[in-house]
């Protein structure tokens, strides 16, 4: 489970974060929706520590990620946007690399990576190095080595940012599969349909606040609009930034 | 500790699977500097050989005019050759390296017991002429002398009266030390090939990590950044260590093909001087890694890093254009100053000379507390947000 409350963060004079509050549930796939600039990235890239917040707190499991970041660390599986792979690695070894960072033992590494080449269909270029890879099988090896350690909960940021169609859908399969073995799963997306197809909770961001906080059938019956794009256009209050 | 040696072990395979890295740091890195090294040096000693031992080319304007000179510098393994018609403007021209001009009335002044000038036409400014120029003027003082004896003698006067003072050279000088100047530039070049030799893991592992997108993934992984940190320094090292190895090892193989023993010098490059070469170099191996890897963090990509670092070159020769300009007697606190330390050590381990166990001490110590400075700003510059973000 992750707790976020009241996450302030500025660069300088500019707001990026102003008191995002909201919870992800385990056995829950929760949507933070916004258009391009309005926090997404910089409210996970606290949550996965990369960043400090001004002021807020964020727990993960309970944990206080400003007291005991490495064991935030430690429960989050993260699929930030920069998703870059060793070329000079094979698939396994990139995947291996990040299992050795956990601490895992070598056995625990292979059965992990066996499984997750077979569940995320990889057995094609799993041995080859990455150099070449397409975006797909960049994101998938990128999937495999984030969730090598089984963490309780998983934090992708625009998980489908560049793929084709095909593989679009068999991430948001792959993200219910998540969401079935009771983890709590948090995606970021700019993308009305997805989170409406997959989301349990969608959290809607704007210049940095958060906007609305509901199931989806609750944001529709909340702004009059029966479609959900239509109810995220009037929540964030432009069309500016909004790509489907 | 244990993840620091993951990202140590992973850094270093990754890098070795990439050929322009192998190949820079551990063969051109090491292998560059001796080959040039030995191409200038050989040069340089098969030319001195050949000009010391090959009859003197010389062409002479007016060589009617003294033929008794003519005939004794013909002697002495001169070759006479008829002038140029502007004698001054071969020379500029660098047609000729000396010209000697003998005016008319030579042969006059030397009968009236005058001194009779010749002139020598050289450029002063054109170092390869000099040693013919030095040959040409001892054969001329020779002849001087021989003559002014005779003069002597024929007024009846010993010839030992114009030389009130006898002067006896004792050179000090080894065969070991006279190479040295020769070899002066040999700490640059083990210095320079540790620079090279890290110099690609340096960026690799930061600026580069940071432009491929992958050191945000690598720092959402729950171990501290300093060890992150410290395994890519350490993996940076170690290819700059390995580097200033190989070029030891290249070196001392060298050494053993060039002639320096006709010249009368000797380079010797045997354990001792391996062992001690090693021992100053392990942390200055360390420090110029940190430093790179400290200017690599700074720079926004892969490219600006290569160009900061590279002007980094230039850090290493410092020390030893101090030395050149200031010719400061070697002191005990020298050792401390890291570069400093490692060139005078090097330098008296090529002269033959002791190099005092509290030196070694001194500035392998100091060049680690140096090292470990600029880990500290290092990690400083990691533990940054700025870092982490690749755009």
């Amino acid at each position: 489970m992750i707790e976020i409350k009241q996450l302030h963060k500025t660069f300088g004079k500019v707001v990026a974060v102003d008191d995002v509050s909201f919870i992800a549930r385990d056995g829950e796939i929760t949507g933070l929706l916004g258009p391009n600039g309005a926090g997404k990235t910089t409210t996970l890239r606290c949550l996965y520590t990369l960043m400090k917040p001004v002021r807020g707190q964020i727990l993960v499991d309970g944990i206080d990620a400003s007291t005991d970041p490495v064991s935030v660390r430690r429960r989050l599986g993260v699929l930030p946007d920069a998703r870059g792979l060793y070329k000079r690695l094979t698939a396994r070894e990139n995947i291996a690399y990040f299992g050795q960072l956990h601490g895992l033992d070598d056995k625990t590494i292979r059965t992990r990576t066996d499984a997750a080449i077979v569940g995320l269909d990889m057995r094609d270029f799993a041995d080859r190095r990455t150099e070449g890879f397409s975006q797909g099988q960049r994101v998938k090896t990128a999937i495999a080595r984030a969730l090598i350690h089984d963490p309780k909960n998983v934090i992708l940021d625009e998980p489908t940012n560049g793929l084709d169609v095909m593989a679009t859908r068999a991430m948001r399969e792959f993200l219910k599969r998540l969401k079935g073995e009771g983890r709590c799963v948090l995606f970021s997306s700019h993308i009305m349909q997805e989170v409406a197809a997959l989301c349990d909770r969608i959290v809607v961001i704007a210049k940095g606040r958060v906007v609305a906080d509901e199931s989806p059938q609750a944001l529709r019956d909340q702004t009059g609009e029966a479609n959900l794009e239509d109810a995220f256009v009037k929540l964030i209050g432009t069309d500016e930034g909004l790509a489907a | 500790m244990k993840a620091t040696l993951v990202v140590f072990l992973k850094e270093v395979r990754e890098n070795l699977r990439d050929r322009r890295t192998v190949i820079n740091s551990l063969i051109t890195g090491p292998l560059m500097a001796p080959i040039i090294f030995v191409i200038l040096i050989n040069t340089l000693i098969t030319r001195e050989l050949d000009k010391a031992e090959k009859p003197l080319p010389l062409p002479v304007v007016g060589a009617e005019n003294a033929p008794n000179l003519v005939a004794a510098l013909k002697q002495q393994n001169v070759e006479i050759k008829p002038g140029p018609a502007d004698a001054e403007r071969a020379v500029h021209e660098q047609d000729e390296d000396v010209v000697l001009r003998i005016p008319a009335d030579f042969e006059k002044a030397w009968d009236k017991g005058e001194p009779a000038q010749v002139e020598v036409i050289f450029d002063e400014s054109q170092r390869d002429a000099g040693s013919s120029v030095g040959r040409l003027r001892g054969l001329l003082d020779q002849y001087s002398q021989r003559g002014g004896a005779l003069r002597l003698l024929a007024r009846g006067l010993s010839p030992s009266i114009t030389k009130p003072l006898a002067i006896a050279d004792r050179d000090q000088s080894t065969p070991q030390s006279r190479s040295s100047g020769l070899f002066s530039m040999l700490p640059y070049f083990f210095i320079l090939g540790g620079f090279i030799g890290g110099m690609a893991l340096a960026i690799d592992t930061t600026a580069g990590e940071r432009e491929r997108q992958s050191l945000e993934p690598l720092l959402a992984n729950p171990v501290p950044r300093w060890q992150i940190l410290a395994g890519k320094l350490g993996a940076t090292t170690a290819f700059a260590i390995a580097t200033v190895f190989l070029s030891i090892i290249a070196f001392s193989i060298v050494g053993q093909l060039m002639p320096t023993e006709k010249i009368g010098m000797s380079l010797e490059i045997g354990v001792r001087f391996v062992a001690c070469t090693l021992f100053v170099m392990l942390p200055l191996a360390a420090l110029l890694a940190a430093l790179q890897t400290l200017v690599a963090a700074f720079a926004k990509s892969y490219r600006e890093a290569q160009t900061y670092v590279s002007l980094m070159m230039l850090v290493p020769v410092i020390p030893t254009l101090i030395l050149t300009v200031l010719p400061l007697k070697q002191q005990l606190w020298m050792y401390a100053v890291p570069l400093m330390g490692q060139q005078m050590t090097i330098n008296r381990l090529l002269r033959g000379d002791y190099v005092p166990a509290s030196g070694l001490v001194l500035s392998f110590v100091c060049t680690s507390i140096a090292v470990l400075i600029l880990c500290a700003l290092t990690v400083r510059i990691y533990r940054s947000e700025r870092l982490a973000i690749s755009a």
